[in-house]
């Protein structure tokens, strides 16, 4: 019998090693994996590669408080800035940023999951994201050449899942999770639901469960409102 | 005796840009609008109107920005919560960048820091060494992948400097992207080598156009291509 689903969030991320690289899904609050990035800052890991889109907002939750709390090394993003923990070590030189395009970090982990070495893109080329990268020219148009992405580990946050680790998303919340699903050795998800074998219909499951190894079912309920038409950036 | 540069009218308000632009995308197109003031233009778009608005986090169809919110999960670029229009529907992240680089986005509409006569575009830094913390997010790939890309932007700093240039001094986003410009002062194209006047708010000159603007201002139109 295939059961995924273990007890806790404490379970669900243990051992997890110093040093590793760990996807951590979510564009904003949504989707993001708010309970096992608080069992991961509890298991003390440390000198860790964070691969998510944002560097969090402030240090009480999310990837913020895994910096906040000195555990990241470096960041690999789109978009750290809002994110008060990272400014601060950041202005300290105390953490590491690789800024990558958000198209080219999607599909970069994708790639990865994908046994996709590198691949050429037009994106950033001529700028300074592309200094020292090897460019070709395809049709004409020059492409930049990224490398593909992979983790020792995958925090995902889903709405429904079963036994086997089949998962279906919510809106907006699916964003980086599926193709960092595929991206790691080792994926933990909170999910939301945990259905019966069967009740997510074959042609609804978003990622299937061969690509999850554990599951843990935290009912977090919605992601708090944006406070005002503000924009802010948290992860 | 040198004569003074007149600072600027205030022009246009960012209100006022944004509901010509959405006037001015053609029905039908997938839309992409960048976070900052582009976002705005999303309200402006009148009922019955049928263009799909995307969201580089995988939304196609989505409303304008709702608060308080109907529904927590759904956020655009600058995770501010939307609402989804009947019609609508998701991509993972992918997905989404596979339609905006594969050319499936008819117009994306970005902010910017400055604009070149070529059509260099700079937006994600205002920092030449990059010391201050920068952040890209999605720009360099809608700026390269849309069909047509549309910038929403100040004339001049708040000091009366030039925005419009012969070239970009700060990193570059995008290298010959930009079609048109959309200030408080003028609707101008981008277009062999100079900026084709459109349109100009009523309290400008195209002379003093020629004083707030480095690089050639031809009156228009763009011939059609």
């Amino acid at each position: 019998m295939i059961n995924r689903i273990v007890a806790s969030a404490e379970e669900a991320v243990a051992g997890i090693a110093d040093g590793s690289v760990v996807m951590i899904g979510g564009f904003g609050d949504v989707g993001q994996p708010h309970h096992l990035i608080n069992a991961l800052a509890d298991s003390g890991a440390r000198e860790l590669t964070v691969v998510a889109n944002n560097a969090g907002s402030t240090a009480e939750s999310g990837v913020g408080k895994l910096i906040g709390n000195g555990q990241v090394r470096k960041m690999i993003c789109s978009f750290p800035r809002f994110s008060k923990p990272f400014e601060e070590r950041w202005a300290a030189r105390e953490i590491e940023l690789e800024l990558v395009p958000q198209g080219s970090l999607a599909e970069r982990i994708r790639a990865g999951g994908a046994g996709i070495a590198a691949f050429y893109t037009p994106t950033g080329y001529g700028t300074a994201l592309a200094e020292g990268k090897d460019v070709r020219y395809f049709d004409g148009v020059p492409h930049v050449m990224e490398l593909g992405l992979k983790a020792d580990v995958a925090l995902l946050e889903c709405w429904q899942a079963d036994r086997w680790g089949n998962l279906r998303f919510r809106t907006s919340g699916r964003n980086f999770n599926p193709m960092m699903g595929l991206a790691a050795r080792l994926t933990i998800v909170q999910s939301q639901h945990v259905v019966e074998l069967g009740d997510l219909h074959a042609d609804d499951i978003h990622l299937p469960g061969v690509a999850v190894n554990r599951v843990v079912h935290i009912p977090y309920g919605d992601p708090a409102p944006a406070s005002s038409t503000r924009e802010r950036s948290v992860a | 005796m040198q004569t003074q540069i007149q600072a600027p009218p205030k022009g246009w308000s960012r209100t006022e840009m944004a509901a010509m632009i959405a006037a001015e995308v053609t029905d039908g197109w997938c839309v992409n609008l960048g976070i900052g003031s582009p976002l705005e233009i999303a309200n402006h778009f009148l009922p019955g109107r049928e263009v799909v608005l995307h969201s580089e986090n995988g939304v196609f169809g989505m409303g304008p920005i709702q608060d308080p919110p109907v529904d927590t999960w759904v956020v655009n670029a600058g995770k501010q919560n939307v609402h989804l229009r009947t019609g609508a529907s998701i991509t993972d992240h992918a997905t989404s960048f596979a339609f905006i680089r594969g050319g499936h986005i008819d117009l994306c509409v970005l902010g910017a820091f400055e604009v070149a006569v070529n059509g260099d575009i700079a937006n994600w830094t205002a920092s030449h060494d990059l010391s201050s913390l920068p952040a890209v997010g999605g720009a360099m790939d809608l700026a390269v992948g849309a069909k047509n890309l549309w910038v929403m932007m100040q004339h001049t700093t708040k000091t009366g400097e030039p925005k419009l240039l012969n070239q970009c001094t700060l990193p570059l986003t995008a290298t010959r992207a930009v079609d048109r410009v959309y200030t408080n002062l003028a609707v101008l194209d981008v277009f062999d080598g100079a900026f084709v006047v459109r349109e100009m708010h009523p309290d400008v000159s195209l002379e003093q156009l020629v004083e707030w603007t480095q690089g050639p201002i031809v009156e228009g139109p763009v011939p059609e291509h």
